[in-house]
């Protein structure tokens, strides 16, 4: 008999179990994966920004800065973190306005962020098309780091601290009596306690106990170029929206790669993973007309990943359906950077030990809300 | 303009275009040939260092030449660049990769989306098996896109100076590979409904049943009624210390730098590899003028075939069977490599370690096929096929025959009509992809009298031209009529069409008509007329090159009909002459081992991953720790994750997990992922490639 099982070892299941860990419960971690991170960790593209538009979500990522900018000096491992900082930048007169009205909430939440001028932004990113600029934001305590080292990491440490890794096992059914009893299609296991941290199958996970998780995948794609000397520093997002991509955004990775991703629009939905001919063109275009120099790096690897989206871009958290189960679902492609906050509130949750902080995330994470808002930062 | 690291004379190979570029080189002023590769030009300029690499230092030199493996990457003209495939200009400023690049800035480009292309066929390759589907292809009207990522067709037609195996019939037979290329590259140009895309390399295989196409004038997504992966292969590599040192690369490679280049990039070289593509490389460097100390062979026998390895024994090149590489030393540029004896079960024999000073070693372990485009294309649903050496690894004569036999079937299948091959095509088709088989005892010929050919060729491979050549019929099989071992019988009219054909250079003519106690023995030559003169006394070799006497050189004369080759008539005495194949060219002082075998580095420091520097040890140790999921292997390691996309270390990590006794059931293997090779963002929105 287990206190709790996670299912999921990705990047919201790992760090929780860690945490659970550090709250003295010894989870069983349940994985279809062959090893830690094979689901969409591994898809991530490594950016951490607790600069969201809703306070619950940069509450929970300044939380999670604080472990993956911590980790290397407390627990020695290179997570690849390198504290760049974001910026968004505003190529129209709107989304400047827009970035700028939100300024003010989430320096309210604790957000190190400010509003900068045109020459700034080129000062921040040398060499950044200045036509048409109207300056952009720049929070520069965000950062990046490697979803697959810091997953390994989190890892090595939740199994230090007592918590177990079943691999390669597909959960089938979750039984609710006593106790929970969960099968999967290479045994059963029971526990007291159950967090669904299943990702992209999120609400499959749920129908196991009858819980209905608005958790719908979309599929985004995503590359790597070849290292190069670090010519800038932050995390530049354009949320611009033209015909076929909404936002994209790139950042150059601690070793030097350039890292790049762009949202489809309309939405590719479901999990295929399957390359498609229009992503690089489309990518390219606006990666190189706002940054020429990019013109001459070269791509080295592109793979898709998901994004287990809900309908207001907020995560659902807390404890959902029959007593004992938890959800900890609906990342919208920010498992990475959620993870290890997320972790921390659903720990003290499962182990009753939630602060003010921690209620006021899970009320405006519950699952019985409205969905009527949108995150503005997707 | 005399340029010291060029090969001036070549007994083959004509001499290239006498025009020059200057370009620079880490400041320093250097010539090069006009449209040659970078990388060839700055080997000629006497730099075999390319870089030094960010993780550790290590110095960095070309591997490939072949465009697939990123290890000669300069900075050129700004931009760092696969040197291997760009072509040389006039003024071009080449640095070497210190550490990381750094990328400049630049004025806002222009962009535009790619350009769409609608094609019955894309081919994938134009070596012999893609040009060969082509031409089939074309024949029958279809159009046709044939991509290549070099700047001539022929693939490795071109660095194949050697005669054909095979049947004259099917497949050229007794013609030289560098010959066959121009041949079915003029044919190709009668048809003008197939498209030549040259210097175009395939990206990507998409799911929505496009190819991605980096062409110079940009990028093109190809939507094709069907797909033809004749890309060949690539070759395999070996871990062991030492393998990364500018001067260790693989024997692809050499052969373009000798043989396409025409670049004089070693003066004593060693072979690691007993395959046909090992043994031709020996051969082709003796041709080339270049000193070979040895060859070392890790099975019982040389799996190329048997003609291939008497002939470089023949001309002083030591075989070293049941040996492997132990580590190859030297700091930037390698200075000796270590073999030593290995038993059956591929362990080290204590005490047999050998040093050689060499300034080159060429890695020819083998060839894997590169066939990914198709398992992609079958995931996506795109109809597609394979042939040549990315269906199978095989001779070329081979490969050209299955392109034939592809072209053939897909013409069929586009028409929608059944597929009608005739049946001796597939029984060729396998008959020419067969490799050497066992050896035959060796027969002695009795005769003293008249002229009549020695057949030196004991072993069963795919060849008979020696039998088609013949005016009177009077070579001839028992056994297969490719396949079979050659057989001569009686009444030899001494035309010598046998000699100069044999791809093998097996057959010698003796004649004992004008003097019985020294008759004249007649010896295939394609060493150039500069190497012997006439009343020479020459060392003469039986078939595997043990000595068995002296002869006199009477004369040197070209092979009628036979360009490059040349009748050497030498005088011996009638107790030898019938079992003389060859005249040994190499002073054997040349192959002895160094008295000291310097101190040898340990096993584990084996790079593995070229692109990013990880050893055999750092794998063993993940090994150890229990990994199994190979892309864990892949992210903790790092191995896989550079520039060439796994492309070397892909075949070396199983081989790790094997000597670790864990099974394939345990293992699950890297997840696939595009580009196949690294292209700068700018040309997926329309900025030019040049």
């Amino acid at each position: 008999m287990y206190e709790a099982i996670v299912i999921g070892a990705g990047s919201v299941g790992i760090p929780t179990a860690m945490s659970l860990a550090e709250q003295g419960i010894k989870a069983l971690v349940i994985d279809s994966g062959r090893s830690a991170g094979q689901g969409n960790n591994k898809c991530a593209i490594g950016g951490i920004r607790a600069t969201h538009s809703d306070p619950a979500k940069v509450a929970l990522c300044l939380h999670s800065l604080k472990t993956f900018s911590t980790w290397k000096k407390i627990h020695g491992d290179d997570i690849g973190w390198h504290m760049g900082g974001y910026t968004f930048v505003a190529y129209t007169e709107e989304i400047s306005r827009s970035l700028q009205n939100m300024i003010p909430a989430q320096q309210k939440a604790g957000l190190n962020i400010k509003w900068c001028s045109i020459e700034e932004i080129a000062e921040i990113v040398p060499g950044i098309n200045s036509k048409g600029l109207f300056g952009g934001t720049f929070s520069p305590e965000d950062g990046s780091a490697s979803p697959m080292e810091s997953c390994y990491a989190f890892h090595r440490y939740a199994v230090k601290l007592g918590a177990e890794f079943r691999f390669g096992e597909t959960v089938t059914s979750i039984e609710k009596n006593d106790t929970f009893t969960v099968t999967t299609d290479k045994g059963e296991y029971s526990a007291v306690k159950v967090i669904n941290c299943a990702g992209s199958f999120g609400r499959e996970v749920g129908a196991m106990v009858g819980v209905d998780l608005p958790v719908y995948p979309d599929m985004h794609e995503a590359g790597i170029t070849e290292p190069v000397e670090r010519f800038f520093n932050p995390m530049v997002v354009d949320i611009s929206k033209i015909t076929g991509s909404a936002n994209y955004y790139f950042y150059q990775y601690s070793t030097g790669q350039v890292v790049f991703c762009i949202t489809p629009d309309p939405p590719i939905l479901g999990q295929g993973t399957e390359e498609t001919s229009t992503f690089l063109p489309q990518v390219a275009r606006r990666m190189v007309k706002l940054y020429p120099r990019l013109a001459n790096i070269k791509v080295r690897r592109t793979w898709k990943g998901c994004y287990p989206q809900t309908p207001d871009g907020a995560p659902v958290l807390g404890q959902v359906g029959p007593e004992g189960y938890f959800a900890a679902v609906g990342m919208c492609g920010q498992g990475y950077m959620l993870g290890p906050g997320v972790g921390e509130v659903m720990a003290r949750l499962v182990t009753g030990r939630s602060t003010d902080e921690d209620r006021m995330v899970l009320n405006a994470m519950r699952l019985n809300r409205e969905f009527s808002g949108t995150e503005a930062l997707k | 303009m005399e340029i010291e690291a060029r090969i001036r004379r070549h007994p083959v190979l004509p001499p290239l275009p006498d025009s020059w570029v200057k370009f620079s080189f880490n400041g320093r002023e250097m010539v090069g040939r006009t449209g040659e590769m970078v990388s060839s030009a700055v080997f000629a300029g006497g730099e075999h260092i390319f870089g030094h690499h960010n993780k550790d230092g290590g110095a960095q030199g070309i591997f490939c030449a072949n465009g697939q493996c990123s290890q000669c990457t300069l900075i050129i003209n700004g931009v760092p660049l696969k040197s291997c495939i760009v072509p040389l200009e006039d003024g071009m400023v080449v640095q070497s990769v210190e550490g990381l690049p750094s990328l400049e800035d630049i004025d806002a480009p222009s962009v535009k989306p790619p350009e769409d292309i609608e094609t019955d066929v894309l081919i994938i390759g134009a070596g012999p098996s893609g040009m060969a589907a082509a031409r089939e292809l074309g024949a029958s009207g279809f159009n046709v896109i044939l991509v290549d990522d070099k700047d001539r067709l022929g693939g490795k037609l071109v660095l194949q100076t050697h005669k054909f195996f095979g049947s004259e019939e099917d497949c050229r037979a007794g013609i030289r590979g560098t010959k066959i290329a121009g041949i079915l590259a003029g044919e190709l140009q009668e048809f003008p409904c197939i498209d030549i895309w040259m210097e175009s390399i395939v990206l990507a295989v998409f799911s929505d049943g496009t190819i991605g196409v980096r062409k110079p004038d940009g990028y093109k997504i190809v939507k094709p009624r069907q797909l033809l992966v004749a890309a060949g292969a690539r070759e395999k590599s070996l871990p062991f210390p030492g393998c990364t040192i500018p001067g260790v690369y693989g024997a692809g490679a050499f052969q373009t730098l000798v043989n396409r280049d025409q670049i004089r990039c070693s003066e004593r070289l060693f072979v690691l590899g007993g395959g046909n593509v090992g043994l031709i490389g020996a051969y082709h460097a003796l041709q080339a003028g270049m000193t070979v100390v040895g060859l070392a062979e890790g099975m019982e026998r040389c799996g190329g075939y048997k003609v291939h390895a008497d002939k470089i024994l023949r001309m002083g090149v030591p075989i070293y069977t049941r040996h492997t590489v132990l580590a190859a030393h030297g700091d930037e540029n390698l200075e000796s490599v270590t073999i030593a004896a290995v038993d059956e079960n591929f362990k080290l024999i204590p005490g047999t370690e050998r040093n050689f000073k060499v300034d080159t070693l060429l890695v020819a372990v083998g060839l894997s096929s590169v066939n990914e485009f198709h398992s992609k294309a079958v995931e996506y649903g795109i109809p597609s096929m394979l042939t040549g050496d990315s269906e199978e690894i095989a001779e070329a004569s081979a490969a050209m025959f299955s392109g034939r036999i592809c072209g053939r079937k897909i013409a069929f299948s586009l028409r929608g009509e059944s597929v009608e091959i005739p049946a001796d095509w597939l029984d060729k088709a396998e008959i020419l992809k067969s490799p050497g088989g066992s050896v035959e005892e060796y027969t002695d010929s009795t005769i003293k009298t008249g002229v009549f050919p020695v057949i030196h060729c004991f072993q069963e491979i795919p060849c008979n031209p020696c039998m088609t050549v013949c005016p009177k019929e009077l070579i001839t099989t028992d056994g297969h009529p490719i396949q079979g071992l050659p057989k001569y019988s009686d009444s030899c009219i001494g035309c010598r069409k046998c000699v100069a054909v044999c791809p093998g250079l097996a057959i010698t003519l003796v004649d004992y008509r004008k003097n019985s106690e020294f008759p004249t023995v007649t010896i295939p030559w394609e060493l150039g007329d500069w190497v012997l003169k006439k009343d020479q006394t020459v060392v003469v070799t039986e078939w595997e090159g043990k000595l068995i006497g002296s002869g006199t050189v009477l004369r040197l004369r070209n092979a009628p009909g036979y360009p490059s080759t040349m009748f050497l008539d030498i005088m011996v005495s009638e107790n030898i002459a019938n079992r003389v194949a060859g005249v040994r060219v190499q002073n054997p002082e040349v192959t002895i081992p160094a008295e000291r075998i310097p101190e040898l580095p340990i096993a584990d420091d084996a790079i593995v991953c070229r692109c990013e520097r990880v050893t055999a040890g750092e794998i063993r140790e993940l090994i150890r720790e229990g990994v199994r999921d190979m892309n864990e292997l892949k992210a903790r390691s790092r191995a896989g994750f550079g520039a060439c996309g796994g492309k070397t270390c892909k075949t070396l990590i199983p081989r790790i997990l094997r000597d670790e006794g864990i099974s394939a059931e345990e293992i699950t293997d890297f997840t696939e992922r595009p580009l196949f090779a690294e292209t700068r963002l700018g040309i997926f929105c329309g900025k030019e490639h040049k």
